[in-house]
């Protein structure tokens, strides 16, 4: 099981260690010290590996993830996970600005709370937040869930496109075309699913939760909004 | 981009200690501002009389400095205990004439500015690496309760002191700003009406002498940052220090980093928790991101947040 402590040795050896594994690798398990904060650390994997990070790091950690389980144990800067293929990132902590921005697929899970933009352009991520997320959330989001356990800050889905909304909590506010939507059974089985990923089969009743969407007004310009202009 | 810093003791034991901690917050946030770098302390003493005030002169070097203090005390027969450090000068002065001094200076003394007045509070700043800067004035030596620092990438004026942080435009009262402000042209000609004075052309000295106008009407810290909120408008992570205040504000959008941490011991801020990471017991501190539009404030006396 090799380790690696980034107060003796540079970030970037093992982020160059960290690519260079095939996908048969027999070094699957991976230890991360001493993190400090620093910057795109474990970014851009691409093997069935998994990378635990004892403590706290700085923007962009697992940024571009493929394949690989990235966990930390601690607290996430801007941007976690942003622009995941596939794979799991989760975060111990809390999370700042922009985690699972325009990821494509995977799955994001941060105990703690997230920052604004949480899901900012996400492009089918799964995302479970099981504390609160910040302003602007899932602006733009195209595909995927934004799964919140705890409340959700101004703005929630502004500009949304087709991914799916479920937050237990209170909503401060509703972006631009974002609303409120029925929860149908698929809806409940979908969040139930999403929810078991998580490791939280169980302990939350998808009932709890609201589902939110697009109102689909935005896709197309509107002639009667030319003035607007 | 710039980097901002700063640590407010809550545990006097750590005060001999508040230059090294600050010094080595501030180079870590090189990469975020490698152009200029100024600090702020809170000495623990300050003045040893209530009738003194503290002003820090700054000038192209010290025998300039040296003249300047020489004519300054002939002028205006008063003896002055000045302390050297490279191109500021910390001059101790009695309180009642700092209005006359200010005027002999502006009028006799061409190149030397005051940079800060207070009974605690001495500001540095220079043009430079941070690390370089931090070492010119030993800050690593200083001690002290509070201060604030900054690191310096300009993008919307000369590298110059002049534009570096922090500013300050009251007795012991400083700001470090990460951002840009788009109404501070109106707001200086309204705050001048007040009979506020700035030095610059620069929006953190205006977000700086909006808080002390507020202040001097009788707001708290806490009130005077909360009113920026609606007041301000651009993108600001403000550091703010006073005699016995630290508080931190972020704009409603939260476009600036800002990450904080809180032990018994300490509350520090950073650009980036990587600034934060020499701190002692910080594996042990709470962590935090500081919520957009919410005013985070503490003072000395309790030491407690309110």
């Amino acid at each position: 099981m090799p380790s690696f402590d980034l107060r003796t040795a540079p970030l970037r050896e093992l982020n160059r260690t960290l690519h260079a594994l095939r996908p048969d690798t027999n070094e699957t398990h991976w230890t991360v010290t001493g993190p400090d904060g620093r910057h795109a650390i474990a970014a851009g994997l691409d093997a069935p590996i998994s990378v635990e990070i004892e403590g706290n790091v700085g923007y962009y950690c697992a940024g571009m993830n493929k394949l690989a389980t990235v966990l930390v144990n601690g607290n996430a800067g801007v941007g976690v996970a942003e622009n995941m293929i596939s794979g799991l990132v989760h975060v111990r902590g809390d999370a700042s600005q922009s985690a699972g921005a325009t990821a494509h697929g995977g799955m994001l899970i941060i105990d703690g709370n997230a920052g604004a933009r949480c899901g900012i352009s996400m492009k089918g991520v799964d995302i479970v937040v099981k504390g609160s997320i910040g302003h602007m959330s899932a602006f733009m989001a195209q595909a995927g869930t934004l799964t919140v356990l705890g409340d959700a800050g101004e703005a929630l889905g502004d500009s949304l496109y087709e991914a799916k909304l479920y937050v237990r909590g209170s909503v401060k506010s509703l972006g631009a075309d974002c609303v409120e939507k029925e929860m149908r059974d698929e809806h409940l089985r979908e969040l139930a699913d999403k929810l078991a990923a998580a490791g939280l089969a169980g302990e939350v009743s998808p009932s709890e939760f609201r589902r939110y969407g697009s109102a689909r007004t935005l896709y197309h310009f509107h002639v009667d909004n030319a003035g607007a202009y | 981009m710039c980097g901002i810093v700063g640590l407010f003791l809550k545990n006097p034991k750590l005060e001999p200690q508040l230059g090294a901690m600050l010094s080595k917050m501030l180079e870590t946030m090189t990469d975020r501002g490698p152009d200029s770098a100024g600090f702020a302390v809170y000495g623990s003493d300050g003045v040893s009389d209530a009738g003194s005030v503290k002003l820090t002169l700054r000038g192209p070097g010290p025998e300039e400095l040296r003249g300047a203090v020489t004519g300054l005390e002939k002028a205006l027969s008063l003896s002055a205990e000045a302390t050297e450090r490279d191109t500021h000068t910390v001059l101790t002065v009695p309180a009642g004439r700092e209005e006359e001094i200010r005027a002999w200076l502006k009028a006799s003394a061409p190149g030397i500015d005051v940079v800060s007045a207070g009974r605690r509070m001495e500001i540095y700043k220079e043009v430079g690496l941070p690390a370089a800067v931090a070492e010119r004035f030993a800050l690593e030596n200083m001690s002290g309760t509070h201060g604030i620092g900054h690191t310096r990438m300009a993008t919307e004026s000369a590298v110059t002191t002049n534009g570096a942080h922090p500013f300050s435009t009251g007795t012991d009262e400083c700001l470090v700003h990460n951002g840009s402000l788009s109404n501070h042209n109106d707001l200086r000609r309204r705050l001048r009406h007040e009979g506020l004075s700035f030095a610059t052309q620069n929006d953190t000295e205006v977000a700086a002498g909006y808080l002390s106008w507020r202040m001097r009407e009788g707001a708290s810290l806490k009130e005077a940052l909360e009113s920026s909120l609606t007041d301000l408008d651009g993108f600001f992570t403000f550091v703010v220090g006073t005699e016995n205040g630290f508080a931190v504000v972020r704009d409603p959008i939260a476009c600036k980093p800002a990450v904080m941490a809180e032990t018994d011991d300490y509350v520090a801020f950073g650009s980036e928790y990587r600034a934060l990471v020499g701190l002692p017991g910080i594996d042990k501190a709470r962590v935090f991101e500081p919520e957009p539009a919410k005013v985070y404030a503490w003072e000395r006396e309790s030491g407690e947040r309110h």
